[in-house]
C-alpha cells in the first residue's frame, strides 16, 4: 500500500496554466480596450456623413421643400445683391452632359466589355485594355477635363459637347470595367450549351450573354452615370458656366456642381443658400442613380 | 410549337428558347421511323438545325470586328490622352526643363512657372489623408469583418460608408467651408497658442487651409480604403481565425498577429489606391485649401495642390500659361500613374497569393 502511495506521489501532475478567460488580465484588458477604440472610430467615421446630411436637410431643404420650389427648380441663378433665383439652367445643363456622357460611353463600353469578356478574354489587347481602364478609373478627374480642353475647346471653344465626352472619358472605364465583371459571371456551360447548338459568337453574346449579365451590366451604367453627375472638375473649363438655359450643344452651359463651387466662394447669403439647395439637389439625383443600381444589383438573387 | 412544322419555316436555334417546347422535341420527323434512321435529314437541310446562313457569319464577323474596335478605343483613347497632353505641354516642357519642377513661383506676368509648392502639397495634403483615413478605414473594415456587429448591422454601416462615396467632391467643399472649418477654429487657434513652437502648428488658421483640406481628403478617401480593405480580410478563408482562435488567442491577438499580417498586401493595396485617390482630388481641395504658392509644414497655412492649380488657373489661361498648366497636368499624370499601377499591381499580387490564380 505505501509503495502505491509513494509512486503516485512522485509523478506530480505538470502545471496548466489557468485556461478560462480572466476580465483583469492585462491580453483581456488589451483586446477590449482595442474593442472600444475600434467602436469610437466607426462612429465618428459616421460624424461626417450625418453632419453633411443633416447640413443638406435643413440648409438645402428650407429652400427646396417650400413654397417656392418651383422657382428654385426653374428659376434663373441670381446676380448679386438679388435675392431669389433657382438653378435651373444648372440642373437642365448636368442632365444633359450626364446624357451626352451616357450616350457616348455606355454602347462602347459595352462592347468593349464583350471583347474583353466574352469574345478574347485573354488576348493581348484585351489584357492591355483591362490594365489601361483600372489605371483610367485611378487617374484624376481633372485630367479628363484638361485632355478634352486640348483636344476640343482649343478650337470650338466651351461647350455642352465638350462637357459631355469629358464626363464619357470618366464613365468608360467604368463601365467598362463593371459590364466585364458581369459577363464573365454568366456560367460557362450556359456559353458551351448554346455553342453546342450551332450559334455564332455573336447570337450567343447577344441572346445568352447579354440578357444573363443585364444587371450586373445596368448597375455598373447606373455608379457610372451617378459618380459623372457629381463631378465638377471635368467640367470646369470644357463646359464653364452660363446663367442661361441651354439652347444649342455648342455654347457654355451651367452645371449644379460648378454652380455649388461658383456660389460657395461668394459673399451673398441668397447665393449660399442657393449652393445648399442645388447641393441637395445634386445628391438627390446622385443617389437615385445609386438606389437604382443597388436594386438592380440585388435582383440576381 | 407545332412538332410537324412545314420545312419551309426555319426556326432559329438559340439559347433563348431552349426551354421551349418546340426544343424539348428535337428531331420531330424521326418520330415517324425513328429506329430506321436515326438522323433522316443529316444530308439535307433541316427544319430546326443546320450550319448559320452566310448572312449570319456575315453579321458575326461585323459584330466581332465592332467589339474589337471598341476595345481598341480604350487603348488608343490612353495613348491619346497621353499624346495630346504631352504635345501641349512640349513648349512649356521646352522652356522651363526641369526648372519647372524645383521652381516655387507662379506668375503670369513675369513669366516664371514652377510647381514645387504644388507638388509638395499634393504629397503633404495626400499623406495627411492617408494617415487619418487609413487608420480610420483600416480600423472599420476590421469592424465590418471581424465580428463585432451583427450582419445586419454591418450591413447597414456599409451602405452608410458606400453613400461617403457617392457625395460628390463639390458638396464635401461647401461643408468643408461652412462646417468644417468654423469648426476647427477654436481648436487651431488653442494649438497655435499653446504648441506654436512645434512646426506643425507654426500658423494660425485664417479660413482656408492645410488642416480642413486634409481631413476632407481622409473623408473622400476612407470608403476607398475601407471597401479594399474589407475584401482583402474577407479573403482571408476562416479556417485561419479558426486555428487561431484554437491556440487560445484573444479575438485582438488573432486580429493583429493572424489577420491583419495575412491581409498585409491587400491592406498596402488599399493605402496605395486611397493615396492615388487623394492625390487626384480636385474640388473640395480647390475650395478649401487657400490656393497660396508656399510650402510649409505648417498645418493651419494655406497651400496649393497640382490638381487645384489647374482647376483655379486654367478658366482664365492665356496661351502661354496653358502650356505650363498642361505640362503641371503631365507631373501630376506621372505621379498618379505611378501610385496607381503600384496599388494595382500590389492588389494583383494578393489576389494571386489567395486564388493561387496564373
Amino acid at each position: 500500500m505505501s509503495d502505491i502511495d509513494l509512486t503516485t506521489r512522485a509523478i506530480e501532475p505538470p502545471r496548466l496554466p489557468r485556461l478560462e478567460h480572466q476580465t483583469f488580465e492585462i491580453r483581456a484588458l488589451k483586446s477590449g480596450l482595442l474593442t472600444w477604440l475600434t467602436w469610437i472610430a466607426a462612429g465618428l467615421a459616421a460624424i461626417p456623413l450625418l453632419s453633411v446630411i443633416y447640413m443638406l436637410i435643413f440648409k438645402g431643404g428650407s429652400r427646396l421643400f417650400s413654397s417656392s420650389i418651383g422657382e428654385v427648380l426653374t428659376g434663373l441663378p441670381p446676380a448679386g445683391f438679388e435675392m431669389g433665383g433657382g438653378i435651373g439652367p444648372a440642373l437642365v445643363g448636368t442632365l444633359v452632359m450626364v446624357g451626352i456622357g451616357a450616350l457616348i460611353s455606355i454602347p462602347i463600353g459595352i462592347l468593349a466589355a464583350i471583347y474583353l469578356g466574352v469574345l478574347e478574354p485573354s488576348s493581348r489587347i484585351s489584357t492591355n485594355a483591362r490594365f489601361l481602364a483600372k489605371v483610367l478609373t485611378g487617374f484624376p478627374s481633372i485630367l479628363a477635363g484638361v485632355f478634352v480642353y486640348a483636344v476640343i475647346v482649343i478650337h470650338f471653344g466651351y461647350s455642352a459637347m465638350a462637357g459631355g465626352i469629358a464626363l464619357a472619358v470618366l464613365m468608360l472605364p467604368t463601365v467598362l470595367l463593371a459590364a466585364e465583371e458581369a459577363m464573365s459571371q454568366v456560367p460557362q456551360r450556359m456559353k458551351d450549351a448554346a455553342y453546342g447548338m450551332g450559334c455564332t459568337r455573336t447570337q450567343v453574346i447577344l441572346k445568352v450573354v447579354l440578357p444573363t449579365g443585364l444587371t450586373g451590366i445596368l448597375t455598373g451604367v447606373m455608379l457610372a452615370i451617378a459618380g459623372a453627375a457629381g463631378e465638377s472638375a471635368p467640367l470646369l473649363f470644357t463646359a464653364l458656366f452660363s446663367n442661361y438655359y441651354i439652347s444649342e450643344l455648342n455654347e457654355p452651359t451651367a452645371s449644379l456642381s460648378i454652380l455649388i463651387y461658383n456660389f460657395s466662394g461668394m459673399p451673398f447669403q441668397n447665393q449660399i443658400e442657393l449652393a445648399w439647395t442645388a447641393s441637395l439637389a445634386l445628391v438627390l439625383i446622385v443617389l437615385m442613380f445609386n438606389i437604382l443600381a443597388r436594386i438592380l444589383g440585388r435582383s440576381k438573387y | 410549337m407545332n412538332p410537324r412544322q412545314p420545312p419551309g419555316i426555319r426556326p432559329r436555334l438559340v439559347a433563348a428558347g431552349l426551354g421551349t417546347e418546340r426544343h424539348r422535341q428535337p428531331f420531330p420527323h424521326s418520330q415517324e421511323n425513328a429506329m430506321a434512321n436515326p438522323f433522316p435529314h443529316a444530308q439535307s437541310a433541316s427544319p430546326i438545325s443546320g450550319p448559320p446562313s452566310a448572312l449570319e457569319y456575315a453579321s458575326d464577323r461585323i459584330f466581332r470586328a465592332i467589339a474589337l474596335s471598341a476595345a481598341s478605343v480604350i487603348i488608343i483613347l490612353t495613348a491619346y490622352i497621353l499624346w495630346e497632353v504631352a504635345g501641349k505641354a512640349m513648349p512649356a516642357i521646352g522652356d522651363y526643363g526641369l526648372g519647372f519642377i524645383t521652381g516655387t513661383e507662379w506668375d503670369v506676368n513675369k513669366g516664371t512657372f514652377g510647381v514645387l509648392p504644388e507638388i509638395w502639397g499634393t504629397l503633404y495634403s495626400s499623406l495627411l489623408a492617408l494617415l487619418l483615413g487609413g487608420v480610420f478605414g483600416i480600423a472599420i473594415a476590421i469592424f465590418l469583418t471581424q465580428d463585432f456587429i451583427n450582419h445586419r448591422l454591418a450591413t447597414i454601416f456599409r451602405t452608410l460608408i458606400e453613400m461617403l462615396a457617392a457625395i460628390p467632391s463639390v458638396v464635401f467643399g461647401l461643408w468643408g467651408i461652412y462646417v468644417l472649418i468654423p469648426l476647427l477654429k477654436p481648436g487651431a487657434e488653442w494649438l497655435h497658442d499653446e504648441f506654436g513652437w512645434i512646426p506643425l502648428f507654426g500658423s494660425d488658421l485664417s479660413g482656408p487651409g492645410m488642416a480642413p483640406a486634409a481631413l476632407v481628403l481622409a473623408i473622400m478617401i476612407l470608403p476607398t480604403v475601407a471597401a479594399i480593405s474589407v475584401d482583402a480580410l474577407r479573403r482571408i478563408p476562416y479556417k485561419v481565425k479558426e486555428a487561431a482562435y484554437g491556440m487560445g488567442t484573444t479575438r485582438w491577438e488573432a486580429i493583429l498577429k493572424v489577420m491583419l499580417p495575412t491581409a498585409s498586401s491587400g491592406l498596402l493595396a488599399a493605402l496605395v489606391l486611397g493615396f492615388g485617390r487623394a492625390l487626384g482630388e480636385t474640388m473640395a481641395l480647390a475650395m478649401l485649401i487657400g490656393n497660396a504658392n508656399q510650402i510649409s509644414l505648417s498645418l493651419f497655412s494655406p497651400a496649393n495642390t497640382l490638381a487645384s492649380l489647374l482647376a483655379s488657373n486654367f478658366p482664365e489661361a492665356g496661351q502661354v500659361e496653358v502650356h505650363a498648366l498642361m505640362y503641371a497636368a503631365m507631373v501630376l499624370l506621372a505621379i498618379t500613374f505611378l501610385v496607381n499601377v503600384l496599388g494595382l499591381g500590389i492588389q494583383q499580387y494578393t489576389l494571386r497569393k489567395f486564388e493561387g490564380k496564373k
